[in-house]
């Protein structure tokens, strides 16, 4: 797996740029995984990403875009705002955290 | 600590989620089937393709409109009359009750995932920046107007109006 640098650090992530090992995440880091897509973390992009990184610790799984709206209680409408395109692999890169397995 | 892992300073590995090359795609799916169990895969699909920040069109004709008609989109039903691939004798699904038992069933997997039923569904869809597009000869058939509609259908359309929007999409029919 490769290793990149990423606020100050080696970072362990797949070809694809996803970390490997959720646990090298800090909010630090979530920021500037952000930036390098191109998104100014907001109140409310914060709310999204907390809420993924609280659910994968108890469920073992990132959540899909449908579980952060309907349990993160975040609008669908409003995650394609906040992360425009392609929401659940967006929040999921910035949370450090795997594409989510689920289809819905 | 005597060695240290390669890193690329300069080049950080970061996903290529915006490249003008994967933009651009469109999805047309044709909808023509009314049953529980044929609605979930345009639904799952068009999601899916939405996610990934392709433009998609839903298109419901004959008895896709039962997806989108206020009065039944609710009550979408699954039978295993016809469908060998329940793998159950197909005279008990004659029997009195068996349609509903198979829907009720197949209503609780679902849900038991986690998956919205049909109105949500296309609420979701419809929230993630999908059209749903309603078959101008099947409203006519049935003697439906936009007013027996599910709210969020865009418009009642005929096929060639469809043909038009979806002008270089990839098309689904189920």
């Amino acid at each position: 797996m490769p290793v990149t640098t990423m606020a100050g650090r080696p970072i362990q992530v797949n070809d694809e740029g996803f970390l490997t090992d959720a646990d090298e995440w800090d909010e630090a880091l979530g920021a500037e995984l952000a930036a390098a897509i191109g998104i100014t973390l907001t109140d409310e992009h914060w709310k999204a990403i907390r809420f993924l990184r609280e659910d994968f610790a108890e469920q073992g799984e990132t959540a899909t875009l449908r579980r952060v709206s309907t349990r993160g209680e975040i609008p669908v409408k409003r995650l394609f705002e906040l992360f425009p395109q392609k929401p659940t692999k967006k929040m999921a890169y910035v949370a450090g955290l795997p594409k989510p397995r689920g289809c819905v | 600590m005597t060695t240290t892992a390669p890193t690329d300073t300069a080049n950080a590995i970061v996903p290529d989620f915006d490249s003008p090359e994967r933009t651009g795609r469109k999805l047309a799916i044709i909808c023509s089937k009314g049953n529980l169990d044929m609605a979930y895969p345009a639904l799952i699909l068009a999601n899916a393709a939405l996610g990934e920040g392709v433009e998609t069109h839903l298109f419901f004709t004959f008895w896709g409109f039962d997806m989108i008609t206020k009065s039944t989109m609710a009550d979408l039903k699954f039978t295993i009359i016809g469908n060998t691939a329940t793998h159950m004798p197909q005279g008990l699904g004659g029997l009195p009750g068996m349609t509903a038992m198979a829907t009720s069933k197949m209503k609780k997997t679902i849900a038991a995932l986690d998956v919205p039923d049909v109105p949500e569904f296309l609420e979701q869809i419809v929230a993630s920046g999908g059209h749903l597009w309603a078959c101008r000869m099947s409203a006519d058939m049935n003697h439906l107007t936009e007013a027996d509609l599910y709210d969020e259908v865009e418009a009642i359309i005929s096929a060639t109006d469809f043909i038009e929007k979806t002008d270089g999409a990839q098309l689904l029919f189920i």
